[in-house]
């Protein structure tokens, strides 16, 4: 029961950093029907903003929980202007071209900035500082959930709070529930769609970024990389859910890392992938849509 | 086919006869009379060395360092007279580190009438070629092909080589985890890559067959998946003694540190795809304690800086991979050579066998099998910050 317990909440965290990226991809393809491929990497510049922001502050001597806040924030607000930034420069200019043209512009744009941070930065692995203070738990517990497993669990569950609140209660929330019924229906009745969209990129932007943050600090390292692996699983999850819906991301994130972990805890982490994807192959055989996601209707 | 042989046999007699007759006379002679006397008296057969590897194609920069070495030791040995007399010749062929080209290598080789090669560079062509060198009975010498088949199995008696096979590694850390450190409960953990997969496959083979240990757990991990709970819940629920790990720094620093995470302090050995300094970059404090596999550590051995001192004056930059490993494989086989003052195979064979040599990886002699003795590994271990040799 204890192993079982271990494995649960190891796929629980794991499933909480695939949800702070899917909820990104998952909301940018309710809007303007786009698989954002460089969502990935925008995760992966918000670990790497985290890691200078952190280099700077720990220079200066600060206590380690207001550095990492502080290099969390910072890091929101870069990724988002390079979410925004993305959008208007790949995405804009495309939105009334071929759906092709914009997912292989997508894929461009993934691949220009991995290789932009892997110039401007290193091709090395670099370290990251574990800046979540190691607070033991009671003996039963201890061994089972730590301390930054925690942490990630908890600002999951604010994001996703924070983010159903923004959606239902909110003017912008309205909007972008209106756009993503229908983009042409929304700008005749006044909705500003750009505004909209570039809501969208930032919002989703922001919570791959505190994702990246997170899963640096909880793993200690980073590179150029990391966002392919991570986007990839974000986006099986985002499908996985429902691709469109914010609740079904969430759900298909935690399936999914609960898969891998069982997978992984009771049969052989030689098939940790196989097993996610036979998942994932299943669930569209039988319910195309996703495990949330409602099917839809085309217009003919 | 047969009689090709068999006029090579004769032939080989024949110059073993003479080369005796003459050999003893010079060594006498090298001792009174000046060189260029020496040369004026006896017009000998040079010695051909062939030089076979990738010289050409996407692994040329594994197979040049080889014939650079092999032309400085030839250059220098030609200047102090060759080998009593007999100046030597390199025979340079171009295999690209393909199977069927290197046969074709090989063949053209013998017909040129090589006496010793050095070479192949990659398992694959040197596995293909070694046939053609025995029938030939040419001893044949690599500077890296690392497959241990080559000299375990047998087949080749020809075949020797200066670089420590893929099994020697896990052989290492396995008697290191039984022997030094006493562990009973294993778990043996890759990264499904050719390199750690292997050496994986290897440390479990030992420990099954010694009854003091038992694998308790092998499992490749995907590399660069977000984390590795998972993996490091499963080395705890079996109870692992302790670890190897077959791969590079990267998971490995992974896995270290959630395992102390979790505060599990079992000793956790792995092989030089970890023995880097970026290990202990990443990994940090929980880098401390950490067991690696390296080569021996080379790097003062008189020779081995003349060596590439020499190759920065003659090439204007720094050797490349295996050089040391090639310069010694043709000291070994040129020592062979003039200490019986033959290229007769089983002279050299019995040479290379019993007499001890100077090179810049240290004072070798090869074993029945044709792997060096006393070229291998050693184990580290991080000790505040740094990789300390244990004793």
């Amino acid at each position: 029961m204890d192993y079982f317990l271990e494995l649960f909440f190891g796929g629980l965290t794991r499933g909480s950093i695939y949800a702070l990226i899917a909820l990104g991809y998952t909301m940018v393809y309710g809007i303007i029907e786009l698989i954002n491929f460089a969502h990935g990497e925008i995760y992966m510049i918000g670990a790497f903003t985290a890691l200078i922001v952190i280099s700077v502050f720990t220079f200066m001597g600060m206590n380690s929980v207001a550095i990492l806040i502080i290099a969390a924030l910072i890091a929101v607000v870069y990724s988002s202007v390079y979410g925004f930034t993305v959008e208007k420069i790949a995405y804009k200019p495309l939105r009334n071209a071929p759906r092709l043209s914009a997912l292989i512009s997508a894929i461009g744009m993934s691949l220009f900035l991995q290789n932009y941070v892997l110039l401007a930065q290193t091709s090395d692995f670099l370290p990251f500082p574990n800046l979540i203070p190691n607070f033991e738990f009671m003996e039963p517990y201890a061994h089972t959930i730590g301390s930054s497993d925690l942490v990630i669990l908890i600002t999951t569950a604010v994001v996703m709070v924070l983010l159903t609140i923004l959606i239902k209660f909110t003017r912008i929330g309205k909007a972008m529930r209106a756009t993503s019924q229908d983009r042409v229906m929304a700008s005749l009745v006044g909705v500003d769609i750009n505004t909209v969209i570039s809501m969208t990129f930032i919002i989703g932007s922001a919570t791959a970024a505190i994702g990246g943050v997170l899963i640096a600090s909880h793993v200690g390292m980073i590179n150029f990389y990391i966002g392919f692996i991570a986007g990839i699983k974000a986006f099986v999850a985002a499908v996985l859910g429902g691709i469109g819906s914010v609740p079904g991301a969430v759900l298909g994130s935690f399936v999914l890392g609960w898969t891998e972990s069982f997978a992984t805890g009771y049969v052989s982490s030689d098939y940790e992938d196989v097993f996610a994807f036979i998942f994932l192959v299943l669930i569209l055989i039988f319910r195309p849509a996703g495990i949330l996601g409602r099917s839809e209707r085309h217009k003919v | 086919m047969k009689t090709l042989r068999n006029f090579k046999v004769f032939g080989f007699v024949t110059l073993v006869v003479l080369i005796s007759f003459i050999g003893v006379s010079l060594f006498t002679a090298c001792e009174k009379e000046k060189p260029a006397e020496v040369a004026k008296k006896v017009e000998l057969e040079p010695i051909k060395l062939g030089v076979a590897g990738a010289h050409s194609g996407d692994l040329a920069s594994y197979g040049l360092p080889t014939v650079k070495a092999c032309e400085l030791l030839v250059n220098h040995k030609n200047a102090m007279n060759g080998i009593c007399g007999r100046k030597i010749v390199l025979l340079v062929e171009d295999d690209e580190c393909k199977p069927e080209k290197a046969t074709n290598t090989a063949t053209k080789l013998v017909s040129q009438g090589v006496d010793v090669v050095v070479g192949h560079i990659c398992s694959g062509a040197t596995k293909a070629a070694l046939p053609i060198y025995k029938d030939a009975g040419i001893v044949c010498m690599s500077p890296s092909a690392t497959n241990p088949p080559l000299t375990q199995s047998g087949d080749y008696p020809n075949f020797y080589r200066t670089i420590a096979s893929d099994d020697a590694q896990a052989k290492l850390e396995v008697d290191f985890a039984l022997g030094r450190l006493g562990v009973k409960k294993v778990a043996v953990i890759h990264d499904k890559g050719d390199y750690g997969k292997g050496l994986a496959e290897f440390a479990k083979g030992f420990l099954e067959a010694d009854e003091r240990a038992e694998v308790v757990l092998f499992e490749g991990v995907t590399p660069g998946a977000v984390d590795y709970s998972a993996v490091v819940q499963k080395i705890k629920n079996a109870e692992a003694d302790a670890v190897i790990f077959g791969g590079y720094h990267p998971e490995a620093s992974k896995i270290v540190m959630q395992m102390r995470k979790k505060r599990m302090d079992i000793p956790f050995i792995s092989d030089d795809g970890v023995k880097d300094d970026t290990f202990i970059k990443v990994a940090g404090e929980f880098a401390e304690g950490v067991y690696a596999t390296g080569p021996i550590d080379t790097s003062t051995n008189p020779m081995a800086i003349t060596a590439i001192e020499e190759h920065r004056k003659v090439y204007g930059e720094d050797p490349g991979a295996f050089f040391l490993n090639a310069y010694a494989a043709a000291c070994a086989l040129l020592n062979a050579v003039e200490k019986t003052g033959s290229t007769d195979y089983d002279a050299v064979s019995k040479a290379l066998q019993t007499e001890f040599v100077a090179t810049p990886l240290g004072i070798l002699r090869f074993d029945e099998k044709g792997d060096a003795i006393g070229i291998g590994f050693a184990m580290y271990q991080v000790q505040n910050g740094v990789y300390v040799e244990v004793e």
